[in-house]
């Protein structure tokens, strides 16, 4: 089969690999129809995320059609149609019992990689690195998918791929941020970033009942997309404006509510301290340069939620811990319990109140899968979303 | 119960630590028992030491102690070194440390002997003479004070053991989990360096992956079979790696399944030196086991251990499908 595969340092090409196999009584395998490049990808991308080996098929974000079962999965039918969420979890663990699903404890087979680095592991993932788990994935025309019974979630014909497709990853994980930051009526959230994870948190904060949603990012297409359909109620261009007089000017001093990272360890600013971040990390003193997540803590009400769904691996320097303590700041974050969110969430694409397509900008065959990643790491041609048809 | 014997290894605390306070495994170098012991292994290091010296710089000893540097001493110096080496393997092995002690109480008698035939034809300075016939006949003396106590105390079984001790928590009742390890021959479903495993009453007799690939075989008996809540085994005499464990299983707070409590210790051949070696060509011991427990833990709420395209070969392998992947071990799992 085709597959696009990691090679190096910006470098990846798709490639015949051998088609997957059932490996575990509980998997199935998937034909995949749709996949997309997703922000986190570009970490990977950028070689900034440790454990990953030259050939790993890459993609966490993917759907497709039924093609094979495990003896032991009761509830997939061979063609029927499903979204995966992409960490993968058991369904039988402490953490997947408390729906904490991207902590499940069974999942990945290289728990003692993640245990040095971070201490614990958690749940596997698909297409990212060796650390959390080695598992093929999904921007191929096949893909093994572990746990079946528990993970994929059935979509009806009705809906088309580019409006379920995002029930991987992007659309739970905006809504988690947005969850996280326990909006109570009146509430000004701010988000910064405004990729398509960050658009969907704005739509979800305004779902969730935020009063206001300001958006911050540097790219004026990406703002007017926060504008004319994430929900944004204002924007910033933080290359225009200092962000942190915009947020106390707009918010009368209070700053805001709660705010969302939805940038994670590759954000930009200005200025000598942003200059020394990217210095640190080029020469891997600092592996995550946390300018969005710093300048959130700042801005953030006394009082206030930081909610963090942005992605960071490692360790990051000049952390504000004196804000977070004095001003009694709640911080919380987590990749996201996808398998708690699917279905809720697809319902209300079902009812018509959200329809996530807004994002794509771009659809591309899988062959040009190496072209998709440099237009979206660099932004070309007002790109938002890449989607890869693989079949 | 003969779990006194692994206390044994613990040293006593000098203050008492405060009740519940956790106590880690003893270090190995703590689990050292006695001091004949400490002070074989220190004169076998020096052994190891003085023999390289002598044999790759056999001139700049000879000119250290004070003696002719011509081709016959050197080819003597390296003689000499070769035969400080083997004592000092000897000694770091731990089989018979008294034998090899001796040994080398037998050399330091003819190192003095030679010293003087050397000196006679050349004496050196009073000074020097004195520094370095002092520093022999020291040795002398503090290897046959070891001899003698090594002689005395015989070998200590089990002294230099490799200790390993880890926990996890599963999503089952004590009752299950004991159950599901009381079948020893669920072992080696999780426990990859074991082969098998069959029981035959009291005694069961186990097949395992010792380093580079040797296989060694055991007999252990049952010494603590509690229901639900303690199960204890050790090796016969006879056993290619003595070795002893106990696994506890307790109910986990407010609800949390179970908590298991793995101790393992077991006598590595040839013993630190030995350990040491283990430790370069395989894995370290407890991440072993933490992987073992982690499997038992898939195995039990999953019902079978979980492969990823990167877990199905052996190391660090691109996470892409294989076409190898078909012949994955269907590793049978008895529930």
């Amino acid at each position: 089969m085709k597959a696009n595969c990691w090679i190096g340092k910006q470098h990846v090409r798709v490639e015949d690999v051998p088609d997957p196999q059932i490996l575990n009584r509980r998997d199935a395998i998937i034909r995949v129809t749709s996949t997309a490049i997703c922000g986190s990808d570009l970490h990977l991308y950028n070689g900034l995320v440790p454990s990953m080996e030259k050939g790993d098929v890459l993609g966490h974000e993917f759907m497709g059609e039924v093609m094979e079962i495990g003896p032991d999965v009761k509830n997939l039918r061979v063609g029927e149609r499903v979204v995966v969420p992409f960490p993968i979890a058991c369904g039988a663990c402490r953490a997947c019992k408390d729906e904490n699903f991207a902590l499940c404890e069974n999942s990945n087979p290289n728990a003692w990689m993640a245990e040095k680095l971070w201490g614990h592991s958690p749940a596997g993932l698909f297409g990212y690195s060796h650390l959390l788990g080695g598992f093929a994935g999904g921007q191929a025309e096949f893909v093994r998918v572990p746990y079946a019974d528990t993970g994929p979630l059935k979509v009806p014909d009705g809906l088309s791929d580019e409006q379920v497709l995002f029930l991987s990853d992007i659309l739970p994980t905006g809504y988690m941020g947005a969850e996280m930051c326990d909006i109570e009526p009146g509430d000004v959230v701010a988000v910064w970033g405004a990729g398509p994870v960050g658009q969907f948190a704005m739509k979800s904060a305004r779902l969730l009942g935020a009063e206001r949603v300001i958006a911050i990012d540097r790219f004026p297409y990406r703002l007017n997309m926060a504008l004319e359909h994430g929900g944004a109620t204002e924007v910033i261009d933080y290359e225009q404006v200092d962000v942190y007089e915009a947020l106390l000017s707009m918010t009368a001093g209070r700053g805001p509510d709660a705010c969302i990272d939805a940038v994670g360890l590759e954000s930009h600013t200005h200025g000598p301290l942003y200059a020394l971040d990217r210095a640190k990390q080029i020469a891997r003193l600092q592996p995550d340069r946390p300018l969005a997540l710093r300048q959130a803590i700042r801005c953030c009400g006394n009082g206030g939620v930081v909610s963090v769904i942005g992605v960071y691996g490692g360790l990051i320097d000049n952390f504000p811990m004196g804000a977070v303590v004095n001003r009694g700041l709640t911080i919380r974050a987590g990749q996201c319990h996808v398998h708690r969110y699917m279905k809720p969430l697809l319902e209300r694409i079902e009812r018509g109140e959200l329809d996530p397509s807004f994002v794509v900008t771009h659809r591309l065959p899988l062959a040009e899968a190496a072209r998709g990643f440099e237009m979206f790491m660099n932004k070309h041609d007002h790109c938002e979303k890449v989607v890869l048809k693989a079949a | 119960m003969e779990l006194t014997q692994t206390n044994r290894l613990t040293p006593g605390p000098r203050v008492s630590a405060p009740r519940g306070a956790y106590r880690a495994l003893a270090p190995r170098a703590q689990a050292r028992a006695s001091a004949p012991e400490t002070r074989a292994l220190g004169l076998g290091w020096l052994s190891v030491g003085l023999g390289l010296a002598q044999l790759i710089a056999p001139r700049q000893v000879a000119q250290l102690i004070g003696v002719d540097d011509d081709e016959r001493t050197c080819l003597g110096m390296r003689a000499i070194g070769l035969r400080e080496l083997v004592c000092g393997i000897g000694l770091l092995s731990e089989t018979r440390p008294a034998t090899w002690a001796w040994a080398r109480v037998a050399g330091d008698v003819m190192d003095l002997a030679l010293l003087g035939y050397a000196w006679k034809g050349d004496p050196p300075s009073a000074e020097r003479a004195l520094s370095v016939a002092g520093s022999v006949v020291g040795v002398t003396l503090l290897d046959v004070q070891a001899a003698y106590a090594l002689a005395r105390d015989g070998v200590a079984p089990l002294a230099h053991g490799v200790r390993v001790r880890h926990g996890i928590t599963l999503e089952r009742s004590p009752d299950e989990v004991y159950a599901f390890f009381r079948r020893l021959e669920n072992l080696p479903s999780f426990m990859y360096h074991l082969q098998s495993v069959t029981e035959s009453g009291d005694r069961s007799r186990w097949k395992a992956k010792g380093p580079a690939g040797i296989s060694v075989e055991w007999e252990a008996e049952l010494v603590e079979d509690r229901l639900g809540q303690c199960i204890a085994w050790r090796s016969l005499p006879g056993a290619d790696i003595g070795n002893r464990g106990r696994v506890d299983f307790r109910p986990g707070p407010g609800g949390r399944g179970t908590e298991l409590i793995v101790e393992l210790s077991y006598d590595p051949p040839a013993g630190a030196v030995g350990a040491k070696l283990a430790q370069l060509f395989g894995r370290e011991p407890s991440q072993e086991i933490s992987a073992d427990l982690r499997r038992l833990k898939q195995v039990l709420e999953t019902g079978e251990v979980i492969q990823s395209d990167a877990s199905i070969h052996r190391g660090l392998h691109p996470a892409r499908p294989s076409a190898l992947s078909a012949q994955v071990s269907e590793r049978k799992v008895t529930r």
